[in-house]
């Protein structure tokens, strides 16, 4: 993958693809988001990692605002998120997620859950959108079941159909919220690969994932969060043999423990 | 149909399964035909369910013994013994002699058959009657057709609102000919019809928007606002709305404005039906995954896109069951007009029987009654269960 890794993040010349800044949380007394502060460029991969109650899905979620956050300032694509809904809906239909839980619509077909947006939001005509969601769905290598309904495909193959999903949105960020969390070990691979594929292209991808692998492979930069803060980040290699942190060490011994 | 196992499906789909290491090599799983039931047929079924021992067989006997007792005494009442029609004397009027022969053996059938346009039309005017039995048609074609899902679009509700324009000419008249026939002499099943057709094509929609206030955390006030309104109808049992829609709300209303009975009946019920609905829903809203709403805003969906496409279309499937259970109770509930004088079929037929001949027969009434209100709910439940079954063969999770 010697190509993945020619490619540089972030022209500094341009405005940021999204930009967190001092950006705090709390659910009630619990604070959850400690001065994160975190500057990401067009066409970064950037994966997150960290145990679990760390902060790191509530964050990425706090870059579309399906969290809110209390304090700090979130800027994305240039516009800063506030509790104006029509600015917000804007700045969703740019940036493409990705769950745990695929959260495909289990009433609509594969087809429709693909052109539900891009023809509502996007007010893409109808055989238009169908034309593009198509080839989405080739190029996550499920064409064939445009016409079936989610709780008809395998967990990978859900989860492929949530990528084009986002994918037919034309984002030019996308966001991984541990997707590869909920599948079986055997469909692991073909959702990683999609996502390779993907990065390859130049997207903006912000990850959180506990796949090692995929980060070696694919990121320009590694962040670690612990109990609500970023406590180490750099280029994975770097990262992962060299860890200055003891978290970070705890963390890792545990995470290659496992695998 | 469980057949979503992953690799039921993968398997299935053409699509290549990803490659497990020696799995494809290796010698497949020695195929076994599924053993055939022992023994099938009712003789088997009856052995299974009704005499699997000494206790059950005793049981199925005793019942058996006492349904078959009912029945024989209920077809020898309604059919066997029954009086179908008595003859009318010189001056016309029917002589019920026969009938009070028969009085505890057999039904007497021939009060319905000489009541029954009253039953079903009320003080309607008698040469006018062919109006609401028109009327009753078009209820049940416009059920009929809502019921089709070919119909589901956005037309069904122009032909709705024509049907029901039409349905008000009809019944008023005071145009196109047709003679003006003042609300008070309306009666019978069209009542009861547009009582419950109307309340819940009203209360519908507003139970929707209740319910999805009720939910609101961006507007507080709303969200109190239907709180309020939900519990403060809950609160009180639909005769009570009832009787202040006919009774207090005029005292409180200025002169000259005097919506009719039936309009302030129509309204209450209304009210009563949408917070009950707005529970059903919002019951629906909450079981629905929280990952739903999620992914609709994730794709930049605005609030009412997401509702519309996303939220209500699975909620309100969740909910099939108790909306239509709700859905039958108000269609019998709206017989408590009675109380407030609007004669609904029930009214109908109680002041039928106060006829001196027929006062004796009020059993043979409750029983056409009953059949008619039976078969209404019958084919609303046996819908929901199609409606129900289609939808679960849809979404397989």
């Amino acid at each position: 993958m010697s190509q993945t890794l020619q490619q540089r993040p972030a022209q500094s010349n341009q405005t940021p693809a999204i930009v967190l800044d001092k950006v705090n949380k709390w659910y009630g007394a619990m604070h959850v988001l400690r001065d994160i502060s975190l500057t990401i460029g067009h066409r970064e991969k950037v994966v997150v990692c960290g145990p679990s109650g760390s902060g790191k899905s509530t964050m990425i979620r706090c870059i579309n605002r399906l969290e809110s956050h209390q304090e700090g300032r979130i800027v994305v694509d240039g516009t800063e998120l506030t509790d104006d809904l029509r600015a917000l809906d804007t700045i969703r239909a740019d940036v493409g997620m990705v769950f745990q839980s695929f959260n495909l619509f289990p009433h609509l077909t594969i087809l429709e859950n693909c052109t539900l947006a891009p023809i509502w939001v996007r007010k893409m005509p109808k055989a238009e959108a169908e034309e593009v969601a198509m080839s989405f769905l080739r190029r996550v290598k499920i064409p064939e079941q445009a016409h079936k309904y989610p709780g008809q495909l395998s967990g990978g193959q859900q989860q492929r159909v949530a990528i084009a999903r986002a994918l037919c949105m034309k984002p030019k960020i996308m966001l991984f919220d541990e997707p590869t969390s909920a599948l079986d070990p055997e469909m692991i691979k073909e959702v990683l690969d999609t996502m390779i594929g993907l990065a390859q292209d130049g997207m903006t991808m912000v990850c959180v994932t506990h796949e090692m692998g995929f980060a070696r492979q694919v990121a320009d930069r590694v962040v670690f969060m612990d109990r609500g803060e970023i406590v180490e980040q750099g280029e994975p290699n770097a990262l992962f043999e060299n860890p200055q942190t003891e978290r970070l060490q705890l963390f890792l011994s545990q995470i290659l423990r496992g695998h | 149909m469980s057949s979503t196992t992953d690799a039921a499906i993968s398997g299935s789909a053409g699509e290549p399964v990803p490659a497990v290491a020696g799995v494809a090599a290796a010698p497949g799983p020695i195929e076994r035909e599924r053993p055939a039931a022992l023994s099938s047929g009712p003789v088997a079924w009856a052995r299974a369910n009704l005499f699997s021992g000494w206790l059950s067989t005793a049981v199925t006997l005793a019942l058996g013994y006492v349904l078959i007792r009912f029945a024989v005494s209920f077809i020898d009442w309604a059919f066997i013994n029954a009086v179908w029609s008595v003859p009318a004397n010189a001056q016309g009027q029917l002589d019920p002699t026969a009938c009070r022969a028969a009085k505890g053996a057999g039904a007497c059938w021939a009060m319905i058959g000489d009541k029954w346009r009253f039953i079903l039309f009320g003080r309607f005017p008698y040469d006018e009657q062919w109006r609401p039995a028109i009327v009753i048609g078009l209820f049940l074609a416009l059920y009929a057709i809502s019921a089709n899902k070919r119909f589901w679009r956005k037309e069904l509700i122009l032909i709705w609102v024509a049907v029901l324009t039409v349905i008000g000419v009809l019944m008023w008249g005071g145009v196109a000919g047709l003679s003006y026939v003042p609300q008070d002499s309306w009666g019978g099943l069209p009542i009861t019809l547009i009582l419950s057709t109307f309340g819940l094509a009203f209360a519908f929609p507003l139970a929707v928007l209740v319910a999805l206030g009720r939910r609101s955390t961006a507007l507080p006030a709303v969200k109190a606002l239907c709180v309020l309104y939900v519990e403060l109808i809950r609160g009180v049992p639909l005769i009570t709305v009832l009787f202040m829609a006919s009774v207090m709300f005029p005292l409180f209303m200025p002169d000259g404005f005097n919506p009719d009975k039936l309009l302030r009946a129509q309204v209450a019920v209304i009210l009563f039906a949408g917070a009950y609905l707005a529970e059903v829903i919002r019951g629906g809203l909450q079981a629905l995954p929280k990952g739903q709403a999620e992914a609709a805003d994730a794709l930049g969906l605005s609030y009412w896109k997401k509702t519309g496409f996303i939220v209500l279309p699975q909620a309100l499937r969740l909910v099939i069951p108790p909306l239509v259970n709700t859905f039958i109770g108000f269609f019998k509930d709206t017989s408590l007009v009675l109380i407030i004088g609007i004669f609904d079929l029930l009214t109908a037929g109680k002041v039928a029987i106060t006829e001196p001949i027929w006062q004796a027969y009020s059993t043979e009434l409750y029983v056409f009654l009953a059949l008619i209100y039976f078969s209404f709910c019958f084919v609303m439940a046996r819908y929901s269960r199609g409606l129900e079954q289609e939808y679960s063969r849809a979404i397989k999770r």
